[in-house]
């Protein structure tokens, strides 16, 4: 195993929202898996040890009649042909549905169209950590296109066996095998029937090398785009049962808040209403939504909450709140030796830099359907996590695992906000209480309030450098936001790079790229405060410091797109870089941006990325992933930011938090480098982190405003225009 | 008090017992059961529940049941005839133009609106109707290179 391979197995120390006690174990009866499929062909993947396996503490006790506890992914080939292949991963708009199909239509020579894949339904897929850390493609691609190889090989077997051929004479072609030395042919129908024959993988690294794939990435598109146009798809928050009630949560005025009374009576008054307190949950469920609504808002409860810190202090507050001894889990990574290196070399910067939290925003809120069968329950819900979402209500209702379905229709999007299953728990208590299937999606007010939000951050950079450009020593230290690229890539002698834990004053967790937003702004724009302090060209000054070929190449391909050899600031125009590496993908980002002097208003004009990712799966799905990473990331660079106050958000809705429009989008040009001779990699994370600091540096350039803090701008640049 | 309303949608006549100012959104999904007009809001704000009414596009979030009783609605499950998708929905499918496609229907009953009026806009009047409708993907680009091919398919079947 690479270091790069561990690297992402290993989950980051700021996915915060996943270190609730986890009770994760394996569905125990695999045997009567396989009698569902019935007979056919089956061929099972064994996963490779990963970070879900050690966490989970499950054991390998595998006897020779009985299939391995850690499975990865499935395929089956039923008697009528039908091809369905069961995976853990879930599609929350990052199109791995199309290219998951993709890879096994590619190996089985059948249309991507006549694949069912099965995900995320935690009764018949196998277990699997998450749909997080852009780990779907360098791990479910290659492990689906393995079964999906062997499943052709066992067909073709079938197939020798049966004309009594050698099996090198046949090949796989558009659902049939083909004796090349005849016109002999029969499809995979015909040749599964009356079988039962189940292959197993054993376990290896996934990470083929691309080179030894039989195909080549092509655009495909979205398979089931035909039900997204016509409104045909159901959404978790489109799901409907017989006799289904809606639910409603009371909410608390402010965070941490004790419940201390809540006056029910007339919410139970009303028609067909039932009404849950335990504890500090508080919600009612009722025939329709607007009864619900009407119900909960009739609660008059008092809650008690100790003042708690807000936007004015946040900074501050950060640096102060080091988490207590015995749950701080800071890094330190030192090589060389800094102090000296900084006193003996001529010049040096020190700046801050700030991140603000912001919200995920998926436009599809939190959701779920609950159900009770007796003990057992069934929920249908929007999340990363299946496997997750069921061991929080295991524990939550004391049952045990196997008594829970947890299924993930396509959803709405994430973006790593939605890896916990609080709208599940909450429509599975109202529903025990109701004794009828419920109902609950968050309003936008509760997505905005209640859900989690990207780590706010404070990050002291120090650096030092020879006149001739050469950096000598780099001092980091990024409190709260995280550790997710958080070392430097440039080649730098003497380095002193710590992360300290604070007890956080809002709820954080996941967001796309995780840290790495916040520590690639911070380094970017240290670069780039260099270079301008040394007079040297940025472009020049980061090469000067970078040996990474791949890094370099990214830099300087999008550097020849972009024309920056000729660019210079004029007439409010500035432009700036950002890039670097992240969940093994290597970006460089360049924007152009103008600020009107009058009016103080920053549009970003152009953008150019350049992107590699190892070998192409999909180069449009590729594609669009870039654009949409720039576009989501230019609201973090430029105007997003939760404003709260003593435990309360301020901003709430769309009209006062805003996420780019259509009128914020530059004109995106995306240069994709195709390595053919790499691993694939994912894409949904690296391409945001370059983004924010290639637009503060464009300001800089622009207007001589140096920015350090995120969002750059909220308001335009008005106010320092006047100054 | 919950009264009787008859609402003509996608030329169907349905009749509900709603309270006058249940919105139309939760009347689609929750009485009628046509969940391809989305929740995104609920205050006019995203676009993603946006319908055609009177062949103009309106936020069904925040329009009152009473106000749109006896006109004419259209869903993103009216657009199709038959088998044959509008030539907005087909331009979203041959651009690319979503990745989790819940803005999707929104985004196409807006860009049907905005091409009723107009056969032919500018990018610019583009982006001034759909600026109320979000995208948290990011398929902005990809969505206005949508309603342009829609625009220029339509202009082809016209005679």
């Amino acid at each position: 195993m690479s270091p790069d391979r561990q690297s992402t197995t290993a989950v980051e120390p700021e996915r915060y929202e996943l270190r609730s006690p986890s009770y994760v174990r394996f569905e125990s009866n695999r045997r009567g898996f396989l009698k569902f499929l019935g007979s056919g062909v089956v061929v099972v993947c064994a996963a490779p040890r990963t970070a879900g396996s050690q966490e989970s503490g499950r054991s390998r006790r595998d006897s020779e009649d009985d299939l391995p506890r850690e499975l990865d992914a499935w395929l089956h080939i039923d008697p009528s042909g039908g091809i369905t292949a069961f995976t853990g991963k879930v599609e929350v708009g990052q199109n791995i549905r199309t290219s998951l199909s993709q890879a096994i239509s590619e190996e089985l020579h059948v249309p991507p169209a006549s694949i069912q894949l099965v995900m995320g339904d935690t009764r018949l897929v196998p277990f699997d950590m998450g749909t997080f850390g852009s780990r779907t493609t360098p791990t479910m691609n290659l492990q689906l296109r393995r079964v999906s190889a062997a499943a052709r090989d066992a067909l073709i077997a079938i197939a020798a066996k049966k004309w009594n051929v050698d099996p090198a004479s046949l090949t796989a072609e558009n659902g049939k095998i083909v004796d090349t030395s005849s016109t002999r042919s029969a499809t995979y129908s015909e040749l599964v029937k009356g079988q039962q024959i189940t292959e197993l993988l054993p376990s290896e690294d996934p990470l083929i090398p691309a080179t030894q794939w039989k195909i080549a990435g092509r655009t495909l598109p979205k398979v089931d785009g035909r039900d997204f146009v016509t409104g045909k798809h159901r959404y978790p928050s489109d799901y409907k049962l017989p006799g289904m009630l809606f639910g409603k949560i009371v909410r608390p005025k402010a965070f941490n808040a004790t419940l201390i009374s809540a006056d029910i009576r007339e919410a139970e008054s009303l028609p067909g209403v039932t009404v849950v307190r335990d504890g500090n949950f508080l919600g009612v469920a009722a025939e329709t939504s607007v009864l619900a609504a009407r119900a909960a808002a009739s609660v008059r409860a008092e809650w008690k909450s100790d003042p708690q810190p807000s936007n004015g202090e946040l900074f501050d507050y950060l640096k102060k709140n080091r988490v207590p001894k015995d749950r701080d889990d800071g890094s330190l990574h030192e090589i060389g030796n800094v102090k000296e290196a900084f006193s003996s070399t001529e010049h040096r910067l020190n700046s801050t830099y700030q991140i603000q939290y912001i919200a995920h925003a998926p436009l599809e809120p939190r959701a779920a359907v609950a159900q009770w069968d007796e003990d057992q329950l069934t929920v249908w819900t929007g999340t990363q996590r299946p496997f997750g979402v069921r061991s929080e209500l295991a524990t939550a209702f004391h049952l045990p695992e196997e008594k829970i379905r947890v299924q993930m229709p396509d959803m709405g999007s994430g973006y790593g906000g939605k890896h916990t299953g609080d709208a599940a728990l909450e429509a599975a208590r109202l529903a025990r209480a109701a004794k009828r299937p419920v109902k609950v999606v968050w309003t936008r007010e509760e997505e905005f309030t209640w859900a989690y939000f990207r780590p706010a951050g404070v990050i002291e950079v120090s650096c030092a450098a020879n006149g001739d450009g050469k950096i000598t020593a780099w001092e980091f230290r990024n409190y709260n936001s995280g550790t997710a690229g958080i070392r430097t890539y440039y080649d730098i002698p003497n380095q002193r790079i710590e992360f300290v834990p604070v007890d956080s004053p809002l709820r954080q967790g996941s967001y796309r790229g995780l840290a790495a937003t916040a520590n690639h702004f911070a380094r970017e724009v240290q670069m780039d405060e260099m270079a301008a302090f040394l007079k040297m060209d940025p472009l020049e000054f980061r090469l000067k410091n970078l040996k990474d070929d791949r890094l370099r190449a990214v830099f300087q391909e999008g550097a020849k797109k972009f024309g920056w050899e000729k660019k210079k600031p004029s007439n409010g125009v500035g432009f700036g870089m950002g890039g670097g590496y992240e969940k093994l993908g290597y970006v460089a980002t360049f924007a152009e941006v103008f600020v009107d002097s009058g009016t103080g208003s920053v549009t970003v004009q152009r953008i150019v990325t350049a992107f590699e990712c190892g070998a192409i799966v999909n180069p449009d799905g590729l594609r669009s992933q870039v654009e949409g990473a720039n576009i989501m990331g230019i609201g973090g660079a430029l105007f997003e930011a939760i404003q709260f106050q003593d435990g309360r958000i301020l901003n709430p809705h769309f009209a006062q938090y805003r996420v780019p429009r259509f009128k914020d989008v530059p004109k995106i040009e995306t240069v994709l480098l195709d390595r053919k001779d790499l691993p694939s990699v994912g894409a949904g994370e690296a391409p945001i982190v370059g983004i924010a600091p290639a637009i503060g540096n464009a300001i800089f350039q622009a207007t001589g405003q140096r920015l350090r803090s995120l969002p750059l701008a909220p308001d335009g640049l008005k106010a320092t225009v006047k100054s | 008090m919950p009264r009787k309303y008859t609402l003509l949608i996608n030329g169907q006549s349905f009749s509900v017992d709603v309270e006058p100012d249940e919105k139309l959104l939760s009347v689609l999904r929750d009485e009628l059961d046509l969940t391809g007009t989305k929740y995104g809001c609920g205050e006019g704000q995203c676009g993603a529940c946006t319908v055609l009414i009177d062949g103009r596009a309106q936020r069904s979030c925040i329009t009152p049941i009473s106000a749109a009783s006896g006109k004419s609605i259209t869903t993103v499950e009216g657009l199709a005839k038959e088998d044959r998708l509008h030539p907005v929905q087909q331009a979203f499918l041959d651009e690319e133009a979503m990745q989790c496609a819940y803005c999707t229907s929104g985004m196409i009953m807006s860009a049907v609106s905005l091409l009723n009026q107009k056969q032919d806009p500018s990018n610019a009047e583009i982006l001034q109707f759909m600026q109320g409708n979000i995208c948290r993907c990011g398929t902005y680009p990809r969505i206005v290179a949508a309603i342009r091919r829609a625009s220029g398919a339509m202009k082809e079947s016209r005679p």
